[in-house]
């Protein structure tokens, strides 16, 4: 293999990507040199099995490629502005839009979720940490190290380009050959071995490390909403594992399950595609519903409007995910009956989602709201997310869907189920429990501006596709005729004023982290209500030192009323701590090195990398390391410091 | 939390962090079940699309893949024995009958690979059709899934001849025999809608 067939070469803008991934290593390892950090980054990070790291590492790794998505979104809409645009090629173009659908579901929305996940389930439930914790961070790294497969398939070796569904017989080896997508098919892999282990892991840790008297119908919503989510994991994750397997196999190793010969299927693919990728949608919106219901409880000051049945409609919905995923393809012929059933199975889903609306419309009702940023946030996704809802519902309907197929209007309804759902929650999310983490507050006068940027740009982004949708405009097309040119240049500003807003959120991280007072509330706003607002801030590392009795979901406005703290000098015990570990790092490492020679199918390498792996896997198992206690002075100590508590 | 001993229950179930373990070992085979599911739905489809490639009912043999599944199906038997000897506390006991296990399930693979080349001889190849890369896809990874137990137990001996039975080494041969059992169902599916359907298909 030549070192040109190796690189990607001859694109300005790919070679504007080299230079700066090149400078930014280069300043990143000058850094951590200059002020010798290396150790410190070995560590406390990579080492590292405290479910608030890893978490924030999670999100972290989330926002940079919510960048990176947001740059192919801002390159496809110039490219859109104005009519026969020569800003990208057709290749380039299909390139830009595979790469950004698959970062943004896989990359972005799944690991930011699953990054709040990690900090507040356990602290809402009272856990000292996950169930496995070694296996939480094996999780991170391999979700770390196939996004990082993934992102270098762009300047090494050519960037996948069958767009995110990566549908067959496009995708195989007769028509895309070279490893672009190998790079999406291992690197989806590799992360999504990651996500099925936090699923089993986060659904082990509900079941079994609650605190005591905290029965299923009294954890906090945000913990029901994960709880769910990580049944869908655990059903859903494995489709997409051998569904990506059996396209590596027809790729690398010549089979006939999705090719034109051999008798194979095409359509086989879409379909094991769809199982997995309809729940897939659930378990990156069904956590964002539980945000929210978290922040708006929180700031209308009022408890939950029917729990019982915003657990149920989490359920109903969880269950329904499974059984639509034909409505992603009406078009392909399945039969009248088959699309007829499909459809009435997809129409249902709006049924528990409307009853999870009108909850927080009531909760809403009379009540004294706090308009800080995470509640904006939350209070701009309702009407947001039902102009996208009710537009599901309209393509939901089979013979209408014949119009709206693969046209702007489906792009324009999954962007508004999928920013103001899941984004949004993001967003609320992380400056919601931004405290909890950092130990000090967003600016909220910043994040209100961020916050309006993005809100109006992506009205102004979306709403005009709706009706380049019903005007003929096809998705996934690289040039726009004149017809369309005033709705997509609206369109296009609107897509900068969202990266605006990012960028002016960014500013606001950086603006607090120098100038935000520093926050010793445990109930940093105020308003908290579970169990999360009950520990000091910032969190000592065991999280809790006593827990009460749990009576509600409300876990801490009991505790207020009763004067209990998570501190109780009574019921002090020495606490047990898991090893900080070098392991799930360089295991995944090995799993990347084994994917990367396996992309460029270089099976010797491959091999070699599998076996260090297994070898990994052995280690693990002669490892009894049974990591340390915390004793009781240090708690004191610690609980001491972190409540400003003086010697009595 | 996780030190704390109860009695009157089995070993492996006697620390707070043992019973998590069990309990996500089962979590992970319902994704195993999800995931062998997936393959069986994938070999249904593509059932009879040979493409030319020998039918499925001139190559299997009866003989042969009755001895396979006599062979797992006592190795399942023996790892209930082996369980047993745990319970009993007798480390002996359970390390032969692990041992036996052990040799079954590699007896069961010697077979499947003699069965794999036969095939590939007669010219059924996992590239020669859809039917057959379903086929060979489907027993295969259940044929993986065998040789990691195999691996994973001797780990296991070696780690029970180093410190016997405690909390910790009885969890495990626990967990190995819930995956074992588990891969003995899974062929018995084999066994029944690709042996035997194909046979007289």
């Amino acid at each position: 293999m030549q070192l040109d067939e190796f690189f990607v070469t001859g694109e300005p803008l790919i070679y504007a990507g080299m230079v700066s991934i090149v400078l930014v290593s280069a300043t990143v390892i000058f850094l951590l040199t200059y002020f010798k950090r290396w150790k410190w980054l070995w560590n406390e990070w990579l080492t590292t099995v405290d479910h608030k790291k890893i978490g924030i590492m999670y999100i972290l790794s989330a926002l940079a490629m919510l960048f990176r998505g947001g740059v192919d979104a801002l390159m496809m809409r110039t490219q859109l502005a104005f009519p026969d645009m020569n800003f990208l090629n057709s290749q380039h173009y299909n390139e830009v839009f595979t790469t950004h659908g698959t970062i943004m579901i896989i990359f972005m929305a799944m690991p930011f979720l699953i990054g709040l996940m990690n900090i507040i389930v356990p602290l809402q439930i009272g856990a000292r940490d996950f169930a496995f914790p070694f296996l939480n961070a094996v999780s991170f790294w391999s979700f770390f190290f196939g996004a990082l497969l993934f992102n270098l398939s762009f300047v090494i070796g050519g960037a996948p380009d069958a767009g995110w569904t990566n549908y067959a017989p496009l995708a195989g080896s007769e028509l895309s050959p070279g490893p672009g997508i190998n790079f999406y098919l291992l690197g989806l892999q590799l992360s999504g071995i990651g996500t099925l282990a936090t699923g089993i892991n986060l659904m082990v840790t509900i079941l079994r490390m609650r605190a005591p008297g905290m029965t299923l119908m009294k954890m906090p919503i945000f913990t029901w909403s994960t709880l769910i989510t990580t049944f869908i994991i655990i059903f859903a994750f494995p489709i997409l594992t051998i569904a990506l397997a059996l396209m590596t196999i027809d790729r690398i190793f010549g089979s006939h399950f999705f090719t034109l010969t051999g008798e194979g299927l095409p359509m086989m693919w879409a379909n094991l595609f769809w199982m997995w990728g309809h729940p897939e949608v659930y378990i990156v919106i069904l956590p964002a519903f539980g945000i929210f219901s978290e922040v708006i409880a929180s700031f209308a000051q009022k408890q939950i409007f029917g729990y019982k049945a915003m657990v149920g409609a989490i359920v109903i919905i969880a269950g329904l995910s499974f059984v639509v995923w034909v409505h992603h393809f009406f078009t392909m012929g399945a039969g009248a009956f088959v699309n007829s059933v499909f459809s009435i199975t997809t129409m249902m889903i709006a049924i528990p989602t409307g009853v999870k609306i009108f909850n927080w419309l009531a909760t809403l009702y009379k009540s004294k709201i706090i308009f800080s940023a995470p509640m904006l946030w939350s209070l701009a996704f309702i009407p947001s997310f039902t102009i996208g809802g009710v537009t599901g519902v309209m393509l939901g309907m089979a013979a209408a869907d014949y119009q709206y197929h693969n046209t702007y209007f489906l792009v324009s309804h999954f962007h508004y189920v999928l920013i103001p759902g899941t984004v949004f929650a993001c967003f609320a999310g992380l400056i919601f429990w931004y405290p909890k983490m950092f130990g000090h507050k967003l600016n909220e006068r910043i994040g209100k501006w961020a916050f309006w940027l993005f809100l109006i740009g992506f009205h102004l982004c979306f709403f005009p596709q709706y009706f380049l949708g019903l005007d003929g405009m096809a998705r996934r097309i690289f040039t726009v005729g004149p017809e369309w040119f005033t709705l997509n240049f609206v369109s296009t500003m609107g897509a900068f004023l969202m990266g605006l807003g990012f960028i002016v959120f960014v500013h606001c991280v950086i603006y607090s982290f120098r100038f935000s007072p520093r926050n010793i509330e445990g109930d940093s706003w105020g308003y908290g209500r579970t169990l999360e607002w009950a520990t000091p801030t910032p969190i000592p590392k065991y999280n809790f030192a006593t827990l009460p009795e749990i009576e509600s979901h409300d876990a801490l406005i009991d505790m207020k009323e009763k004067g209990q703290t998570t501190f109780d000098r009574d019921k002090l015990e020495p606490i047990h701590m898991p090893s900080y570990t070098g392991q799930p790092f360089i295991m995944a490492a090995i799993m990347f090195f084994a994917s990367f020679a396996l992309v460029f199918e270089w099976i010797t390498l491959a091999v070699i990398g599998l076996a260090g792996i297994i070898v990994m896997m052995i280690i693990r198992s002669f490892d009894y390391d049974e990591g340390y206690h915390i004793e009781v002075d240090e708690v004191i100590e610690t609980e001491k410091k972190a409540r400003g508590m003086t010697d009595e | 939390m996780s030190e704390q001993k109860t009695d009157d229950v089995a070993l492996e179930y006697s620390t707070h962090q043992g019973q998590m373990n069990i309990v996500g070992f089962w979590i992970f085979l319902a994704a195993e079940i999800s995931l062998f599911s997936t393959l069986f739905a994938t070999y249904a489809v593509l059932f009879g699309r040979t493409a030319g490639a020998p039918e499925p009912a001139e190559l299997f043999e009866a003989g042969t893949v009755l001895i396979m599944t006599f062979i797992l199906l006592t190795s399942s038997f023996t790892c209930g024995l082996a369980i047993h000897n745990m319970r009993e506390g007798s480390l002996k006991g359970l390390m032969i009958w692990l041992g036996i296990t052990l040799l079954l399930g590699l007896g069961f693979l010697g077979f499947e690979i003699y069965e794999f080349v036969h095939y590939a001889h007669e010219g059924a190849t996992i590239g020669s059709s859809a039917f057959w890369s379903g086929f060979f896809t489907l027993t295969g990874t259940h044929g993986v899934h065998v040789t990691l137990g195999v691996g994973w137990m001797i780990a296991i001996l070696i780690q029970l001849k180093q410190r016997g039975l405690t909390a910790v080494t009885t969890r495990k041969v626990f967990i190995v025999g819930l995956y074992w059992h588990f891969l003995d169902v899974i062929w018995i599916f084999i066994f029944t809608s690709v042996y035997m359907i194909g046979m007289v298909v």
